[in-house]
C-alpha cells in the first residue's frame, strides 16, 4: 500500500540576507495511512517546515515529497491548493477561524470552496456532533466562543471535506490542560474510528503519548 | 457556486470597517459628481449657445481679405486690396457666383451719437432698404422705405429710451435722423450685430461717408445643403488669381465655436477627473490596509483550499463594491450637482435634462467604477500572491 506521506531526501534551504538557512537537511521518512505521528523538536529545528511541506504550503528545494502518489514538487499552485482542499485538514494553535464568518459558516467554508451544498447536510451535522459543538453556538462569531469551542469548530472545519490527512500544529498550545486533553481525545478518536492519518507538531512530551510514533527533528535532521 | 461566499466576505468586511469604507466611497461620490456636473455644465453651455446661433446657420459672409473684418477671427493676410472693402465690381461677381441666392451688401461703420443730453457711440449699418426685411425682423414701427430715417436695435432703444419717431443726432455735426422702426432682438450674429446699432439706408450712408466699397457681403442661402457649393463658387470666382475676399459660412464658424466649447468642457471634466484620481488613491489605500490587516486570514483561506484567483476575487469585489456603490450615489447626486453648477454658472437650468447632458451621468459613473477597478487591482493581486506560510505566521 502506498504510504500517506513520503519524503525522499528532502532538503529545504531558505535564502536570507544573512545567508542560507537549511531548515530541512536530507530528510527521508514515510507515514502510513491511519498513523498518528507526533513531530517533536526544539524551536527552529525545522518541524514547522516539515509540517508545511506535508500540508503542501511549501515545496522542497531538493528531493521529493509525495502525498499519496502525487509529487508536490511538480504541481502548480492551483493543483496544490486543490490537493489541500480535498485531502488535507489543518488545525492550528491559534485556531485561525475567520472572524467575518459565524461558527457554522467557518465549518462549511471548505465545502463551499469545493462548490458543494452551502446548506448543512446530515454529514455536516454529524461532524458538528462528533467534535462536540452545541447547536446553539453555531451562529456565534469566533470571538464569542471560548478557546476550546473555537478549536472544536476549527477541527470540524478541517474534517468537513473528509480529508485523509489531518495536520495539527500545536493544537492544544493555547488551551488549558483539561480542554487540551479533550481535544487530544477527539483527535485520537478520529484516528481510531475514522482512520485519519494525523500529524501533530508539539513540544509537549506528555502529548507524544497519544501518538503511535514520534518523529524527532534537530537542526533539520531526523534524530 | 463559491462566488457568493467571497462576495459575502467583501460585504461583511466593508460593513465591519464602515467608516473607512464610507470615506473611500465618498471620494468616488465626489469624483463622479465633479465629472458629471462639469459634463452637464459643458453640454448645457454648448446647447444654450447653439440655440442662440442656429438661426444664422444659412448665411455666408464675404469680407475683404485683409482681416480687420470685425469677425474677430479673420486671418490677417497681406493687404493686397488697399482699401479693405468690397468694390461694386467684386459685388457683381459675388452676385453672379451666388445666383439664385439673395446677396446683401452692407456698409458698416460707427459714430458718436447724441440723444437729448446723452452722448454715446453706436455702430451704423448701411443697407439697401429692400434687403432689410430679409435679414432683420421688425419689432415696432416701419421698415425703412426712403433714404432718410433709421431703424435701431432693441437694446439701443432700451438704453436711450428711444421710440418710433425719436430723433438721433449722428456725428459731431449732429446730423439728425428719425427712428422709423425698432428691430427685434437678434442676439449675437456672425453677419451683423444690430441689437445696439443703427441701420440706415444705403443711400444715406453713401451720402454721409462716401465709402469706397462695401465692408461685407452677406449671402442668404435658401438650402443649407447648398452652402458649400455657393461658398466655393464665390471663392473660385474671386480668389482664383489672388485672394481678394475671405468667405465664411456661419455654420463652419458655429462648428468652430462649438468645438472650442467642447474642448473647454473636456478640460473641466478633466479637472473633475483629478478628484477621481484622489478617490482612486484612497480606495487603493483602504484596500492595502484591508489586505495587510487580513494577511493572516489570507493564509488561513489558502491553507484550507482557497485558490489564488479566489483570494483575488474577494478583495477585488471589495473595491468594486466601493466603486459601484459610490458611483450610483454619485450618479444620483450629480443631478443635483449639475443643477447647482448650471444655476451658478449659466443661471439657466433648462438644459439639465437634455439627453446630451444626461449622458454624462453614465459616463461619470463608468469612470467611478473604472477608478475603483484600477485601484483594486494591485491590492487584490498582492493579496493573492501572499505566501501562505508567511501569511499564517503574520500577527
Amino acid at each position: 500500500m502506498t504510504p500517506a506521506i513520503r519524503f525522499l531526501d528532502v532538503s529545504k534551504i531558505y535564502s536570507l540576507r544573512s545567508g542560507d538557512v537549511t531548515a530541512l537537511d536530507n530528510v527521508t521518512l514515510s507515514i502510513e495511512e491511519g498513523e498518528f505521528i507526533a513531530v517533536m523538536g526544539p524551536s527552529g529545528s525545522g518541524k514547522s517546515t516539515l509540517l508545511n511541506m506535508m500540508g503542501c504550503l511549501d515545496t522542497p528545494t531538493k528531493g521529493q515529497v509525495f502525498i499519496g502518489e502525487k509529487d508536490i514538487g511538480e504541481m502548480t499552485d492551483d493543483e496544490l491548493t486543490m490537493l489541500r482542499r480535498e485531502h488535507l485538514g489543518f488545525i492550528f494553535q491559534q485556531f485561525n477561524l475567520l472572524p467575518l464568518l459565524s461558527a457554522i459558516e467557518n465549518v462549511r467554508l471548505p465545502l463551499i470552496l469545493k462548490g458543494g451544498d452551502p446548506g448543512c447536510t446530515d454529514r455536516c451535522m454529524n461532524i458538528l456532533a462528533e467534535v462536540g459543538i452545541e447547536v446553539d453556538r453555531l451562529d456565534h462569531t469566533p470571538a464569542e466562543l471560548s478557546g476550546g469551542q473555537q478549536q472544536r469548530v476549527a477541527i470540524a472545519r478541517a474534517l468537513i471535506n473528509d480529508p485523509e490527512i489531518l495536520l495539527a500544529d500545536e493544537p492544544t498550545g493555547n488551551l488549558d490542560t483539561k480542554t487540551g486533553a479533550q481535544i487530544m481525545d477527539l483527535l485520537v478518536r478520529l484516528q481510531k474510528e475514522e482512520g485519519k492519518t494525523i500529524i501533530m507538531v508539539t513540544h509537549d512530551p506528555t502529548l507524544s503519548e497519544y501518538a503511535d510514533r514520534v518523529i524527532r527533528i534537530v537542526d533539520g535532521r531526523i534524530a | 457556486m463559491n462566488r457568493p461566499i467571497f462576495f459575502l466576505f467583501a460585504i461583511r468586511n466593508l460593513r465591519l470597517h464602515w467608516l473607512r469604507s464610507l470615506l473611500a466611497m465618498l471620494g468616488i461620490i465626489i469624483g463622479v459628481v465633479a465629472i458629471t456636473s462639469m459634463g452637464i455644465l459643458g453640454s448645457s453651455l454648448v446647447l444654450s449657445i447653439s440655440e442662440d446661433l442656429t438661426t444664422v446657420g444659412d448665411t455666408i459672409v464675404v469680407v475683404p481679405h485683409t482681416g480687420g473684418s470685425g469677425m474677430g477671427g479673420g486671418p490677417g493676410g497681406g493687404g493686397i486690396s488697399s482699401d479693405n472693402t468690397i468694390t461694386s465690381r467684386q459685388l457683381e461677381r459675388i452676385t453672379r457666383a451666388s445666383v439664385p441666392h439673395t446677396v446683401i451688401p452692407i456698409y458698416s461703420g460707427g459714430e458718436r451719437i447724441r440723444i437729448g443730453g446723452e452722448i454715446g457711440f453706436a455702430p451704423i449699418y448701411g443697407m439697401r432698404t429692400a434687403d432689410i426685411p430679409i435679414l432683420l425682423e421688425r419689432e415696432d414701427g416701419q421698415y425703412l422705405r426712403g433714404s432718410s430715417g433709421a431703424m435701431i436695435g432693441s437694446r439701443l432703444a432700451e438704453t436711450y429710451s428711444l421710440k418710433v419717431g425719436s430723433r438721433i443726432l449722428i456725428g459731431s455735426d449732429e446730423q439728425p435722423v428719425r427712428v422709423t422702426g425698432i428691430l427685434e432682438e437678434r442676439g449675437m450674429g456672425f453677419d451683423i450685430n444690430t441689437d445696439s446699432a443703427i441701420v440706415v439706408s444705403e443711400r444715406w450712408y453713401e451720402n454721409r461717408y462716401d465709402p469706397s466699397g462695401y465692408d461685407r457681403v452677406i449671402v442668404k442661402v435658401r438650402d443649407l445643403e447648398e452652402i458649400e457649393a455657393v461658398k466655393s463658387s464665390i471663392e473660385t470666382s474671386l480668389n482664383r488669381r489672388e485672394t481678394e475676399v475671405d468667405v465664411y459660412d456661419t455654420r463652419a464658424i458655429l462648428a468652430t465655436i462649438l468645438e472650442t466649447f467642447g474642448r473647454i468642457s473636456t478640460f473641466t471634466i478633466a479637472i473633475g477627473g483629478i478628484s477621481l484620481v484622489v478617490a482612486g488613491v484612497s480606495i487603493f489605500n483602504v484596500m492595502m490596509m484591508s489586505v495587510m490587516e487580513r494577511y493572516r486570514e489570507i493564509g488561513v483561506l489558502r491553507s484550507i483550499g482557497a485558490l489564488r484567483r479566489e483570494i483575488r476575487r474577494m478583495f477585488f469585489y471589495e473595491s468594486l463594491l466601493l466603486g459601484v456603490a459610490g458611483s450610483i450615489i454619485g450618479g444620483i447626486l450629480s443631478v443635483a450637482g449639475g443643477y447647482l453648477a448650471l444655476l451658478v454658472m449659466l443661471e439657466n437650468t433648462s438644459y439639465l435634462l437634455a439627453p446630451s447632458s444626461l449622458i454624462y451621468i453614465p459616463i461619470g459613473m463608468a469612470f467611478g467604477v473604472g477608478t475603483s477597478i484600477l485601484s483594486g487591482l494591485y491590492p487584490a493581486w498582492k493579496a493573492s500572491e501572499a505566501d501562505p506560510i508567511e501569511a499564517l505566521r503574520h500577527e
